[in-house]
């Protein structure tokens, strides 16, 4: 039976136009897909060019695009002007308690749309994914009235304790991805683990968990994307300079440092090399993850 | 299951008896965990979610500083809004401007790069990696990138423009021009998109172009025909994502024009900060941020609906 993916034996792309054309075309599209690379690099460079140069390279005209001598000196004087290790660690530490909750409570609830079967289920999962569609921002302030009544403004319990409930509606969108991976492990699997009296729980945490370790990597890496990114929730709920995040941090140093580009390019550099390595580091599984957030269901 | 397999009552437990009792306990289990362990998602959604948006509305009836006690007031915030605070029409009317620029523009760029990327097979992961990673780069770090790109006297743009002779812009720093820059610049991150897209496309099943082919059809056909029906419900889930996110646009108004000029940038969530957090305003700001979730919820809805008649699913076609 030819299926949708059986291939002909002749590549019907090309079939029945001159090979000619079909290179030419190839061309084309090739040239245009380097165009608009470059535009995209163009902002990624000029930052990281202007980072190792002094001022008066910074402004040249016309417009320099290699630096001429390297400076480092926006590292290293930028950088000890603000405590920027200080707010690396405390972002790693809402890191490390936002991933693991994340982690687990979306993987939990996945577990339990995608795979148990119980009355309910499909109408509680319409609900909270509707919350997908909530903007964020309309919750705002009547959370913050909240988190204030109980005295932990500028603590970072409003900024990790939402994680341990599934994200509190925003990590639907996790829930809604691991579900649909766990979705393509074989049900054999949990039914024969059943047979043998294990429980959900078990199910759970000894077949599923460990066969989906790429979907919880995706989940994973952009959970800790989206807090190293964060600014509005930091901005409202932490004024404490020592608490800063790094996005906020950066944020101060832009409000302190507003004409000094080279200090301000070379601390927006080092805030975007981490998330850059860590992409570039899973970059395969994180690329399919992104694909599968688009599929319906 | 063929015909000559053990059926699954004789694992062992003898005949039906057994298994049904199984089966029934195995109900009964997959009930009480299914709920348990849904059970954080759901108390997220109502503490953080449902409970939130109940006080706001409640908190919207009142007249309440921040460190005082709230009066009651009625509908008095809503009214006013609605009728008696020019700068809330501004911020809707900047919100739903600068949406119907950025989301339309990202999807545009995003769906023709990920055409091309589907044409060739050469280096496409080397440039799907490429056009992902201005997504990459934080927003606070991103808004200082921007504000310096589009600096009227040291930016990029305008010393490009100036060598080549071109006119310059006053870009964020002009009244026309700040919206539209703000959308060029959030078309930049459009290769979240691009790789929901390109996911798509690769999901098109390769009979139907060769169908076209058949009845004689080129490159344009197969794009009409073909290409953009199947893609219909990738197209319909990156607009509804990209509205939603496009209409709470704050990062930028915060760092990069705190509003202005003249106030043409005072989105709507930037708004409710400014009255919440800077005049102190909450019973204001919740009213606002009723306003700002019935619109979102109406837009959604309208697409939505819209979409019955230009989204095609496989499977349920005519």
């Amino acid at each position: 039976m030819v299926t949708a993916g059986t291939r002909l034996p002749i590549d019907v792309r090309t079939a029945g136009k001159r090979p000619g054309v079909a290179r030419i075309s190839h061309g084309v599209i090739v040239a245009l897909l380097v165009i608009g690379g470059l535009v995209c690099l163009a902002p990624f460079f000029w930052l990281l060019r202007s980072s190792f140069m002094d001022e008066a390279q910074i402004f040249a005209t016309p417009p320099m695009w290699i630096p001429d001598p390297f400076t480092i000196e926006n590292y290293v004087d930028g950088l000890r002007s603000q405590p920027f290790f200080g707010y690396f660690l405390n972002t790693m530490t809402l890191e490390l308690i936002v991933v693991p909750g994340i982690l687990f409570t979306c993987s939990l609830a996945a577990f339990a749309f995608g795979r148990l079967r119980w009355r309910g289920r499909d109408v509680v999962f319409g609900v909270l994914m509707s919350g997908l569609m909530l903007p964020y921002a309309a919750t705002l302030v009547p959370t913050f009235i909240g988190w204030e009544r109980l005295g932990l403004i500028d603590t970072y319990v409003p900024l990790t304790l939402p994680a341990w409930f599934a994200g509190a509606g925003g990590g639907m969108a996790s829930v809604f991805l691991l579900r649909q991976f766990f979705r393509t492990i074989p049900r054999d699997l949990d039914e024969a683990a059943y047979l043998d009296g294990a429980s959900p729980m078990r199910v759970y945490l000894q077949i599923i968990v460990p066969l989906s370790k790429p979907a919880l990597l995706v989940v994973g890496v952009f959970t800790f994307f989206a807090v190293w990114n964060d600014f509005l929730n930091p901005l409202v709920y932490i004024s404490d300079g020592a608490k800063f995040t790094l996005a906020l941090g950066l944020a101060a140093f832009k409000g302190t440092f507003s004409s000094e580009w080279g200090y301000l390019m070379a601390a927006s550099t080092v805030v975007t090399l981490p998330v850059t390595v860590l992409f570039f580091v899973a970059q395969r599984q994180l690329l399919a993850g992104i694909a599968l957030t688009g599929l319906k269901d | 299951m063929s015909v000559t397999t053990q059926p699954s009552t004789a694992l062992g437990h003898g005949p039906a008896g057994p298994d049904r009792r199984l089966r029934s306990g195995q109900a009964r289990m997959e009930q009480r965990w299914g709920l348990g362990m849904a059970l954080p998602a759901i108390t997220g959604f109502v503490l953080f979610i449902v409970g939130p948006m109940i006080a706001s509305f409640v908190i919207g009836l009142t007249d309440w500083t921040i460190g005082e006690s709230p009066t009651f007031v009625g509908i008095d915030n809503f009214t006013t809004m609605l009728g008696d605070d020019p700068l809330f029409w501004q911020s809707v009317g900047s919100t739903l401007y600068y949406a119907i620029l950025a989301v339309p523009l990202t999807l545009v760029v995003g769906f023709g790069v990920a055409l091309l990327l589907n044409q060739t097979v050469r280096a496409r992961g080397f440039f799907r990696t490429l056009f992902y990673l201005p997504v990459l780069v934080p927003s606070v770090a991103s808004a200082i990138l921007w504000t310096w790109i589009y600096n009227p006297d040291l930016g990029l743009l305008n010393s490009l423009l100036e060598s080549a002779n071109l006119p310059t812009s006053q870009w964020i720093y002009g009244t026309a021009t700040v919206i539209p820059s703000l959308a060029i610049m959030s078309a930049w991150g459009f290769g979240n998109m691009a790789v929901i897209f390109l996911a798509g496309l690769q999901g098109v099943p390769h009979h139907l172009y060769e169908a076209v082919e058949c009845d004689g059809g080129g490159a344009w056909h197969k794009l009409r025909y073909v290409t953009l029906p199947m893609m219909t419900p990738t197209i319909l889930y990156n607009l509804v994502m990209g509205m939603i996110a496009a209409l709470q646009i704050f990062n930028e108004a915060y760092l990069m024009t705190e509003g202005g000029p003249g106030n043409r940038s005072l989105f709507w969530v930037y708004y409710i900060y400014r009255t919440a957090f800077g005049e102190s305003r909450l019973g204001y700001a919740c009213a606002l941020s009723w306003g700002l979730f019935v619109v979102v919820a109406t837009i959604t809805v309208l697409i939505f609906r819209s979409a019955r008649k230009w989204v095609f699913y496989l499977g349920s076609d005519s």
